[in-house]
């Protein structure tokens, strides 16, 4: 038998392939072909090999970066994961507060980042913003403009303010999707409270919260529209992060090498972990 | 182990009920014997479920007690009750092994560990589990499933009652049978009262010794399978249980003898009239429905083949009237004469049977 052979098939996929080209694989491609040589303008360019690479791998102020990049993401995950979590166990499942409840859980997550930014940094000025003022009031000698850990601490709460949201609402989500046989088989079962959490509650909740902790590692290990405009990567490079970091090498220094090995490390690392995380979690799904 | 008794019991999801229709459940004085199998058989809304919440302590009810062995329970929370419930979806921890299943309940109430492990074998020998004892509970089909949630119920030595509510409805129709003579013979080996809710008729009448039969939150009729069909107290438990359900068709009853369209027909009951009573009905089921030479005159309009008997669909001057007649046995053509089985065949005053005026009224 004869298969028809219809290549007509391929005009179907060409939207679609040439939206991920533009989208990702040209500017990725670009990306990859200044990280391999040198320029000097005038658009010459010589081989470089792997030179960007062993130089931003080798460098103290790519360690440094790196480090804060990950002590940030894992204080805000410590925090946002168990706080979203306990913040959606305590909102109620049924009434009139549920819509209310969720509004308010979602405004945070409604607002430009840059206006985040802007915000949080009015709000804690020393001088003129509410937390500044008040800190300062109650005896805390607080000005995240000149001592590193308030910029840090500043830093930190407002990314929970930000986005503790969304682990609460994934995790909402995921707790409203239990049917009410299962809280009744438990009281029969004369489960006590942290056994429902622990073997209903948990369990029911594990993809959503899987979902909510790659979304949050990923958002955070880029972030850089809120705290470039909070603290600029100051008092000095205190809280110079990644992506901080990236910006100032490209556009600042205009050394496009390096920044362009950079980017591709610093993608590389998201890509790794999010793969790495995402397999324990569904391995242990299926097992 | 226990006797349950519902005393005076209603129940409404209204906080301020009024009108007759706010009640879930409307008046409910039912004594359950220890030991027994009971099925509690309605359509869907009828109050199955409440009921069942209510003896489970699920659900406080807005009146009457509960009792159990004359205790009144109805304030204690559903762990002090000792009573186990298996859902219509089957509820299993899923992050834990079918033995951790089984254990939990016992751990969660401080059994020592070596109890807890005799106990969980010889459940898991019942209920046909003990090759997947190891096995995450995650994995087992619906049935195994169902089964988990039954052994998670009987684990515990003090265990008063066993309720399910509909749970076969997710198994695959060839394991229901199956799973419903595990639940007879579990019943019969482990004696324990059994309250089964479903709203099909076949699962009801195979399971239980008695069945309560609901209709719109009320009790009509609390029977042995035999009862229900033989002699339904109600013209909805006629209709409900039986297939094809009973025939009911306007009659009027004078001096001893019912009649259908001037006809005079047989009634068991027609005697126990009072002279001057409107709206009667007469029911009578398919299966005493007859040809005969004398009766009342119909028109034969339908006839389906259902296998070993024909379903005959006749009509008569008041409506059309349902008969159950042997395969191979000659059906007249057009018109023809019934007769109804005297023994089987009652009048029914505003739905309820006239003369024994039984169940709950």
């Amino acid at each position: 038998m004869n298969k028809t052979v219809n290549q007509k098939a391929w005009l179907f996929v060409v939207p679609v392939v040439l939206l991920v080209a533009f989208n990702a694989i040209i500017p990725l491609m670009t990306v990859v072909n200044y990280s391999v040589q040198e320029t000097f303008g005038d658009n010459t360019f010589f081989w470089a090999g792997v030179l960007w690479f062993e130089q931003v791998l080798n460098s103290e102020r790519f360690h440094d970066s790196l480090m804060r990049q990950i002590i940030f993401t894992a204080t805000i995950l410590a925090i946002e994961v168990p706080l979203g979590v306990a913040i959606a166990l305590t909102m109620p499942r049924k009434g009139v507060w549920v819509p209310v409840c969720l509004v308010l859980m979602a405004l945070p997550l409604l607002i430009p980042w840059n206006v985040v930014g802007a915000m949080w940094n009015i709000f804690a000025l020393p001088e003129i913003g509410l937390l500044g003022r008040m800190l300062n009031g109650i005896g805390f000698d607080y000005n995240f403009t000149r001592q590193p850990e308030d910029a840090w601490f500043t830093l930190i709460l407002m990314d929970v303010w930000h986005w503790t949201s969304l682990v609460v609402l994934l995790s909402y989500a995921g707790l409203v999707s239990i049917p009410d046989a299962y809280y009744q088989a438990a009281k029969i079962d004369g489960a006590g409270g942290w056994a429902i959490f622990r073997h209903i509650q948990l369990p029911k909740m594990k993809r959503v919260l899987t979902i909510a902790i790659l979304l949050r590692f990923m958002d955070s290990f880029m972030i850089y529209t809120e705290a470039v405009v909070l603290t600029g990567g100051g008092p000095g490079n205190s809280t110079t992060l990644l992506s901080i970091d990236l910006v100032k090498i490209a556009l600042g220094q205009f050394d496009l090498g390096p920044a362009a090995a950079m980017s591709l490390i610093y993608f590389l690392i998201i890509l790794l972990v999010s793969w790495v995380f995402y397999t324990l979690m569904m391995r242990n799904e299926q097992q | 182990m226990a006797k349950i008794t519902l005393d005076d019991l209603r129940h409404s999801y209204m906080p301020n009920p009024t009108a007759e229709d706010d009640w879930a459940l409307k008046q409910l004085d039912v004594d359950w014997e220890d030991g027994g199998a009971y099925a509690l058989l309605g359509p869907s809304g009828c109050g199955k479920t409440t009921l069942l919440n209510i003896i489970s302590g699920l659900l406080r009810p807005s009146h009457g007690r509960v009792l159990f062995d004359g205790k009144d329970v109805t304030d204690l929370p559903p762990d002090q009750r000792h009573i186990a419930q298996v859902f219509q979806f089957p509820v299993v921890y899923d992050t834990m092994t079918v033995y951790d299943n089984l254990a939990f309940p016992l751990r969660n109430r401080g059994v020592a560990e070596a109890d807890v492990d005799k106990r969980v074998r010889e459940i898991a020998e019942l209920t046909d589990l003990t090759e997947t004892l190891n096995v995450r509970a995650a994995g087992l089909t619906a049935d195994g499933k169902q089964k988990i949630s039954l052994g998670r119920g009987l684990v515990r030595t003090d265990v008063n009652v066993v309720m399910f509510d509909e749970p076969l409805t997710v198994i695959d129709p060839h394991l229901k049978w199956q799973l419903r003579s595990k639940l007879k013979e579990l019943h019969q080996r482990v004696g324990v009262t059994m309250i089964y809710v479903t709203h099909d008729q076949i699962e009801a009448l195979t399971f239980a010794d008695q069945v309560v039969v609901m209709n719109l939150g009320e009790v009509v009729q609390i029977g042995t399978p035999v009862d229900l069909f033989e002699r339904p107290q109600h013209t909805f438990v006629g209709h409900f249980i039986g297939s094809p359900g009973m025939n009911v068709m306007p009659c009027e009853v004078s001096g001893g003898n019912a009649y259908v369209n001037g006809v005079r027909v047989e009634a068991a009951n027609a005697h126990a009239c009072a002279a001057d009573a409107k709206g009667l009905e007469i029911g009578v089921r398919p299966e005493f429905v007859s040809f005969a030479d004398d009766g009342l005159p119909v028109r034969v309009t339908k006839v389906s083949d259902a296998g070993r008997f024909q379903i005959v669909d006749a009509s008569h001057d008041g409506g059309s009237i349902k008969l159950l007649v042997a395969e191979g046995d000659e059906i007249p053509a057009d018109t023809a004469k019934l007769k109804f089985d005297s023994a089987h065949t009652q009048v029914y005053d505003g739905g309820w049977i006239v003369g024994a005026k039984g169940g709950a009224a």
